[in-house]
């Protein structure tokens, strides 16, 4: 694509002349594989949405005789050796990697705004304490972290949320911090303060909402992660406990005895993972470039 | 140091008793000092600034960048960053209140209600991701006991006045969508939102295109009829105080040098400084004066403002002097009444322009 047409495209767009589906339309033609990842992240969240209308079977529901049965008629995917359906199971464990994914981006970014955002505008004694502890946070990977923090609060699905939160804090924190440094120097800022606005109004007005472009970026990078901590909490043992049907702890179940017998078994709730995880990074990628402030005009 | 202070003094005092014959004062400024505490030193931003403003009249301050223009325009709004700034002494007393003893609740009670304050760069004075008719409604709803809907009516009233065409539309449009002089008026807007007593205009045409710079002067200037508002205009441009100024004051260094009605201080600039700024006003007529081979040259200030963590002991437009002798380097000059309402400080000013007697 060259310049010229970048810049049409650009016009294009901020005219508006397409109405409702310009912009999209748009976004596929500059980032089509941010668009590839959009239409796998939208096919889960409507599995998610439609679990119940997609599926003939109920995900927990054992049937001695379905037992490893492989793909095909009755069972598309196969069935697990309590003879579980493969289909429902991954259609309703995509409700909870979304669940756990989404609420815990979404609780991690909560807590790293208003951290970022007070470390940030307020600064002073505040600023060093808060850092010296995010740093300490961020000292740890983020799966290592989740792993003590998910060992220490027992298995549950509200736990594996606030587990798997709490190392994003540190990064959202950094983000929004940096970013409130450079927006407390804006003149809109001094220009709130001369018409009487108080400090906290600013910085919630005035600061926050130019902050939301990275975090939006931000939250979607880190909801692949979140997807891929949840399963790997669940694969240990560690995370969302049984009955919910987990891609993670499917894995973990199946890996080792049927890996041979029955791939299945392994090959689809790893597929419904990579996918989860490759569709929402390919995503973050594309609004990265669509929102990053060097791009704009 | 105790004769230079003295006669400070001595001047300020002067400087505030004819204030007082004159109409009532509206704000009364008083030897204001803004020091900035710096790891190299104390930088005297603002040292010593005295002024007082009538209703509805309109103050120019004049100076280089640097000379503590803004500061001053920032200390009367108790804006200053604190620290490395802070207001070490003086009143400022805006109808009969000293801003500097207020709380710091109170103060923010008189920004936007009693003092607003225009800034140069209207494309970053309003915030990017706010609708132009929400970020003027905030000053609104902060200060005035009005219903969002009432406020909004008012908005549009006011977007109206500083004349931005289809008032109702621009509202809900936000800063990009709006050009450079429309932004500025959209400020203009929300600064006099609240009929303040008092506007601070901080270079508010420096940015925009000359095209618009004398609408905005224009509108200002109307706006200041009829809302009664006193204006003090900051900007480094002498046409734009000639155009819209009753009085002048210089500043150098972060102090007053120099203080006119704005008719007297072109006709008989006492300051050299004063002078040097005036011929350094590219003018038609150079070309023309000048002959046919050497084309007449735009007269510059030489030399640099001296820092001003380090100024000199005397006067310290001395170093950049073509006048200076051995006292204007070792006394800095009394401030005082030169010619009937013209000030300056300037030891050599009675014998150069033959200030004393007129």
């Amino acid at each position: 694509m060259t310049l010229i047409d970048h810049e049409a495209e650009l016009s294009r767009a901020s005219a508006g002349g397409g109405g409702l589906w310009a912009s999209p339309a748009y976004f596929l033609r500059r980032y089509p594989l941010g668009a590839a990842g959009a239409v796998i992240v939208l096919v889960i969240v409507l599995m998610a949405l439609f679990a119940d209308w997609i599926t003939l079977f109920d995900p927990t529901t054992t049937d001695s005789r379905a037992s490893l049965a492989s793909p095909g008629g009755a069972h598309p995917l196969g069935a697990d050796f309590m003879g579980r359906d493969m289909w429902s199971r991954i259609v309703y464990g995509a409700r909870i990697s979304l669940a756990v994914g989404i609420g815990s981006t979404a609780l991690g970014c909560l807590i790293g705004v208003s951290i970022g955002l007070m470390s940030g505008y307020f600064g002073g004694w505040f600023d060093l304490v808060v850092q010296r502890f995010m740093d300490m946070l961020q000292s740890l990977p983020l799966l290592v972290m989740a792993l003590v923090m998910a060992a220490a609060l027992g298995p549950s699905i509200s736990n594996t949320i606030i587990a798997i939160s709490i190392p994003l804090v540190p990064t959202v924190a950094r983000v929004i911090r940096s970013n409130t440094l450079m927006l407390r120097e804006m003149p809109y800022v001094e220009a709130a303060r001369a018409i009487g606005m108080n400090e906290f109004s600013i910085a919630v007005r005035h600061v926050l909402p130019n902050t939301l472009a990275p975090l939006i970026v931000l939250g979607t990078a880190q909801l692949g992660s979140a997807i891929l901590v949840e399963a790997a909490l669940s694969f240990l043992g560690l995370g969302i406990p049984e009955p919910h049907p987990s891609w993670g702890r499917m894995l973990s179940e199946s890996a080792a005895e049927y890996v041979r017998t029955a791939p299945w078994l392994v090959i689809y709730p790893g597929l419904a993972i990579s996918l989860a995880v490759f569709g929402t990074n390919l995503l973050g990628d594309a609004l990265r470039d669509l929102l990053d402030p060097r791009l704009r005009h | 140091m105790t004769e230079t202070s003295l006669a400070h003094k001595v001047a300020t005092r002067k400087s505030e008793s004819r204030s007082d014959d004159g109409a009532e004062a509206l704000l009364e400024v008083h030897d204001l000092r803004t020091f900035f505490y710096l790891r190299r030193g104390v930088l005297k931003a603002v040292d010593g600034v005295s002024f007082s403003l009538r209703r509805g009249e309109t103050l120019a301050i004049v100076g280089e960048s640097g000379c503590g223009k803004s500061m001053t325009a920032l200390s009367l709004m108790r804006l200053v960053p604190e620290p490395p700034g802070k207001l070490v002494g003086g009143s400022v007393n805006l109808a009969g209140v000293d801003l500097l003893k207020l709380g710091e609740q109170a103060m923010r009670g008189v920004r936007g209600k009693d003092i607003s304050m225009i800034f140069q760069e209207p494309m970053t004075s309003l915030n990017p991701v706010m609708t132009i008719g929400t970020q003027i409604a905030e000053v609104l709803l902060l200060h005035e006991k009005l219903g969002r809907s009432a406020a909004r009516r008012k908005v549009i009233d006011m977007l109206h006045l500083v004349g931005i065409p289809e008032p109702e539309q621009r509202a809900k449009e936000y800063p990009h969508q709006l050009s450079g002089g429309m932004r500025q008026r959209a400020m203009i807007a929300m600064a006099l939102a609240c009929h303040p007593k008092v506007l601070i205009a901080d270079e508010p045409t420096t940015a925009l295109d000359v095209t618009i710079q004398a609408q905005i002067l224009e509108i200002i200037l109307e706006l200041q009829n009829v809302l009664g508002t006193a204006v003090i205009l900051i900007t480094h441009d002498l046409g734009v105080v000639a155009e819209t100024a009753q009085r002048v004051i210089v500043m150098y260094a972060g102090r007053k040098v120099e203080e006119a009605a704005v008719g007297e201080l072109f006709a008989r600039p006492l300051h050299p400084y004063t002078r040097g700024l005036m011929a350094s006003i590219p003018r038609l007529g150079l070309m023309r004066g000048a002959g046919i081979d050497t084309p007449g040259r735009l007269q510059e200030i030489p030399g640099i403002v001296p820092p001003l963590t380090n100024l000199p002991p005397g006067c310290a437009f001395a170093p950049r002097c073509a006048f200076a002798d051995e006292r204007c380097r070792m006394q800095y000059p009394a401030y005082e009444e030169k010619r009937p309402g013209h000030w300056a400080a300037c030891w050599r000013s009675d014998t150069l322009y033959g200030g004393g007697d007129g």
